[in-house]
């Protein structure tokens, strides 16, 4: 499915193609970026890396310990279906790289937007650190995550592909 | 002579009976490549993965592994990964059946298709029910007095190690694998089972770092809780990879095989 190739049949037509691609792209990217923050952040920075995060701090609910274990799997099972998804883009024509990341940015911003907000302050199922003031650090976190998001709002608004113009791209 | 053999009164009956199930195992996937040699050359992987997951299961239920799993709550958890997890996987990616088809002389395999195809292997090879029999075994093993039990009685030891090596084959086949599958379920479906699945795996390895059972000290319960839930993701994590490579080679464009006589432009 090449976006370049002008001659095709008429029961196909390429805009519907390149259409569904730019969306395959953008889903890939959100999902890939949900999935990074929600696992390999969270995992290699604040529980490895700062060792900010416990294993489990025992403070939960049963309705917030089920919560974190669904976002868990999901973390994980959205990491690999945006990767596959990305390939699945590549062997059908050519990815457009800066809209995939702007996806991506899109993805880890919104994510750590929802962790901050929902799972730290609404939930409860952890915090970002313990035994300290915690405003200044879900300042840090939720501000950075809305930086994020819009960075990413912007890229993926500047890289819309041409509605009106021949050919797409 | 060794003063504790008298004691432990010779090897506990899991042992004795997994060693003969797993060698039996062993010589019955050697036997089926001798009688298809004259086929197609089998994948070496395979065969690997055959013995692999048998080694697995034979360190989980005898063997130094198996004598510590009786007394201490981390080595009973990295058996477990291993018997249900880890084993499972390595035998599903072995492709038994279809080594089994292979050696079978044509009558028979078809019987064996007739089988796969019967109603009972439908409802027991639908993902749901094999996750809904593996998750479902743990959670009963680990909340209620099981566990104390499978420590306490050989027999009952020896149902739960087999539960839990066939449940976790059960599910891993009906997710993945390159056996035959008259009724696999939709790509959507088993990647909804296994997202739950992984979540209830994760919420008891959590629960169990909170609420050790009984018997088990609390720095042991936290260690062991912490291997099921890393090493289970490690499992878990490849079973998601094998199960969206599935669909990435289920569903690649057809375009270029089909209409490709058509269609010289398209390249």
């Amino acid at each position: 499915m090449g976006s370049t190739s002008p001659a095709r049949e008429q029961d196909r037509p390429a805009p519907d193609g390149a259409r569904a691609g730019d969306r395959r792209t953008l889903v890939s990217g959100v999902l890939f970026g949900c999935g990074v923050a929600a696992s390999i952040v969270d995992l290699f920075v604040f529980h490895l890396g700062l060792q900010w995060h416990h294993f489990y701090d025992l403070s939960t609910t049963h309705v917030a310990l089920l919560a974190d274990g669904v976002f868990h799997a999901v973390g994980w099972f959205v990491t690999v279906w945006g990767l596959f998804l990305l390939a699945d883009v590549r062997r059908r024509g050519d990815v457009r790289w800066g809209r995939w990341v702007g996806a991506v940015l899109v993805g880890v911003g919104g994510f750590q937007l929802l962790d901050g907000v929902l799972n730290h302050k609404i939930l409860g199922i952890h915090q970002i650190r313990y035994g300290v003031d915690l405003l200044l650090y879900d300042a840090v976190w939720i501000g950075s995550a809305v930086l994020v998001l819009l960075a990413g709002l912007v890229v993926v608004r500047r890289t819309r592909p041409a509605r009106a113009g021949a050919g797409g791209a | 002579m060794h003063p504790h053999e008298h004691a432990a009164a010779g090897p506990p009956l899991l042992a004795v009976v997994a060693v003969l199930a797993l060698a039996a195992g062993a010589v019955a996937y050697a036997a089926a490549l001798r009688a298809s040699r004259a086929r197609s050359p089998w994948p070496v992987g395979r065969t690997l993965c055959w013995y692999a997951g048998l080694a697995y299961a034979g360190a989980a239920t005898a063997g130094p592994l198996a004598d510590a799993a009786r007394t201490g709550f981390t080595a009973h958890m990295a058996g477990h990964v291993l018997l249900g997890m880890l084993a499972p996987l390595l035998l599903v990616l072995a492709a038994p059946v279809t080594l089994l088809l292979r050696a079978l002389p044509p009558a028979r395999a078809r019987r064996v298709v007739a089988v796969l195809r019967s109603p009972v292997a439908r409802w027991g090879g639908h993902p749901v029910v094999a996750a809904v029999l593996d998750a479902g075994g743990l959670w009963v093993l680990y909340t209620t007095g099981l566990f104390h039990l499978v420590h306490a009685s050989a027999p009952v030891a020896l149902v739960v190690h087999a539960h839990v090596l066939l449940a976790g084959w059960l599910l891993t086949a009906s997710l993945v694998g390159p056996d035959p599958h008259p009724h696999r379920a939709s790509f959507r479906v088993r990647a909804t089972v296994l997202v739950a699945f992984v979540a209830a795996h994760s919420v008891l390895a959590k629960w169990l770092y909170a609420h050790p059972p009984a018997g088990v000290a609390a720095a042991d319960a936290r260690a062991g809780a912490q291997l099921m839930y890393y090493a289970g993701d490690a499992v878990d994590v490849a079973l998601m990879v094998l199960v969206a490579a599935g669909w990435y080679a289920a569903s690649r464009p057809r375009d270029a095989l089909v209409h490709g006589r058509a269609r010289p432009g398209v390249a």
